[in-house]
């Protein structure tokens, strides 16, 4: 955020993202960004302000977790449906209650019709290099962009990352020159206006294409990244999923143990595998049906649950999206994480093992609760 | 006063984000028709004090010279703000009913 030097950033304090807010203030104290910070009483009005600041003109960031974003809610669909190109670093920390600071991905899932494109990170590096990425993706597609990344297991935890010059920062998120802004007084407009019955229903289908195009938007964004600094990205991560007979889909940090139990799979002659989905908004829908479809046994992990008495939010999407591919391949759920209860490599090799059993035709449970006490 | 069918333009064509382009379009939106009462000027007994044209919230008393000649009608909602707030004795604006005032404009 340092690098980025945005105009504004208007955020409140909240475990675990409190040291984006904190440490970016001292930034601002210490003359490091020219940014315009604002130090508000609430999340609300954090994210009112940006919006303001948004539709002003200005390049606008602000961080946030958890309740913090559930009371900053009624917001975050504003600034979409306002197509106001924010940025959002949200660390992800379950919602009370029980009241809990540890992580899981209910509060991402919270908001997850909200109109934000939302990028999950699986390590710093990647939260780091999303960010940056972030700025350019909103920027073209008018479209808010959540970067998450996992409460304390990445944003407590310490990891060597490769940071890039300011300059190369500053180069690649480049001007931002907005075409309507309120500060322009050679061209008025009104933000915001009233829609009824007649005008609604066309402004929320402009805002659906905008999902949509910014597929390629983040494709695209993503290549120049890694043509630049060697670091690519894409709408999926697959991890030797080619010749893979079962295979885990996860989010975030828990791609990452994945990865390793992964190698440790096939060290062992199994063929295991992984998809990380990078982008949960837009939901790569075509792209995660392709490249699955060949896989004979599939669990998706779910950091959180829907409370709708049936499968998780990721699992609901991936079923659907292979649905429509015709795909009938085993597919488990597990719900796993709540409250940032551990998940290590044991927990996933148990998986793996699972779906190596379903494929020789052992009957198993559709929706598991993995790491619970029974 | 009911507002004339139009086609009106599909997501492709409407402006981006919602945004109304160009200042002051509020004078295009005529709200008029949403009134039941209007007001009327009773000839001389007004004392051009202007305090209807202070309180009106649509900016809809027309004012000449500092006299107040008239209502624009195509914003004036029939809130009775004016009616309420003139201080003559005996008010010197009247609040008639939009039926019977329509039906005397044909005559």
């Amino acid at each position: 955020m340092r690098q980025i030097n945005p105009d504004v950033v208007a955020a409140y304090p909240i475990t675990p993202a409190t040291e984006i807010v904190q440490i970016f203030a001292s930034y601002v104290a210490d003359g490091l960004v020219d940014t315009e910070f604002v130090p508000v009483e609430s999340e609300h009005s954090a994210m009112s302000a940006c919006i303001g600041s948004a539709a002003a003109g200005g390049r606008v960031m602000t961080g946030t977790s958890s309740q913090g974003l559930a009371l900053m809610a009624e917001m975050v669909f504003i600034a979409a449906g306002l197509r106001l190109p924010i940025v959002m670093a949200d660390v992800n920390r379950t919602i009370s209650s029980p009241i809990n600071i540890h992580c899981d991905h209910s509060d991402t899932m919270m908001i997850k019709d909200s109109g934000w494109i939302q990028i999950f990170s699986e390590n710093a590096q990647e939260g780091y290099d999303n960010m940056i990425q972030a700025v350019r993706i909103a920027e073209k597609a008018l479209v808010p962009v959540i970067v998450t990344t996992d409460g304390f297991i990445i944003s407590h935890g310490m990891e060597r990352i490769e940071i890039l010059d300011d300059a190369e920062v500053k180069n690649f998120v480049g001007t931002y020159k907005p075409e309507n802004y309120l500060l322009n007084f050679d061209r008025k407009i009104t933000v915001g206006a009233i829609d009824l019955t007649d005008y609604y229903f066309e402004h929320k289908r402009q805002q659906i294409e905008a999902m949509k195009d910014s597929k390629s938007i983040i494709s695209e964004v993503g290549a120049e990244f890694g043509k630049k600094y060697g670091r690519s990205y894409g709408l999926l991560d697959a991890y030797k999923l080619d010749d893979a007979d079962i295979a885990i889909v996860a989010l975030g940090s828990t791609a990452g143990t994945a990865k390793v139990c992964v190698d440790n799979m096939r060290s062992k002659g199994i063929k295991a595998g992984l998809l990380k989905p990078r982008v949960f908004r837009p939901f790569p829908k075509d792209e995660i049906a392709d490249v699955l479809k060949n896989i004979k046994a599939i669990a998706v992990m779910d950091r959180s649950d829907s409370m709708n008495a049936a499968e998780g939010p990721l699992c609901l999407e991936i079923k659907a999206a292979l649905y429509d591919k015709g795909v009938k391949n085993i597919l488990l759920n597990y719900v796993y994480g709540l409250g940032g209860r551990e998940i290590g490599l044991g927990d996933l090799e148990k998986v793996y093992n699972d779906l190596a059993e379903a494929v020789k035709g052992k009957a198993k449970d559709k929706i598991n609760y993995l790491g619970v006490r029974e | 006063m009911a507002a004339e069918k139009q086609e009106k333009p599909g997501w492709k064509k409407l402006t981006k984000c919602d945004l109304i382009i160009g200042g002051g379009t509020a004078k295009e939106f005529k709200t008029g028709g949403w009134r039941s009462k209007r007001p009327v000027l009773i000839p001389g007994k007004c004392i051009n004090c202007l305090t209807c044209w202070m309180y009106c919230p649509d900016s809809a008393i027309i004012v000449k010279d500092g006299k107040v000649v008239g209502y624009n009608y195509d914003h004036c909602k029939g809130c009775g703000i004016c009616w309420n707030e003139c201080p003559v004795k005996g008010k010197a604006i009247e609040m008639v009913s939009e039926k019977e005032a329509k039906a005397k404009e044909k005559k």
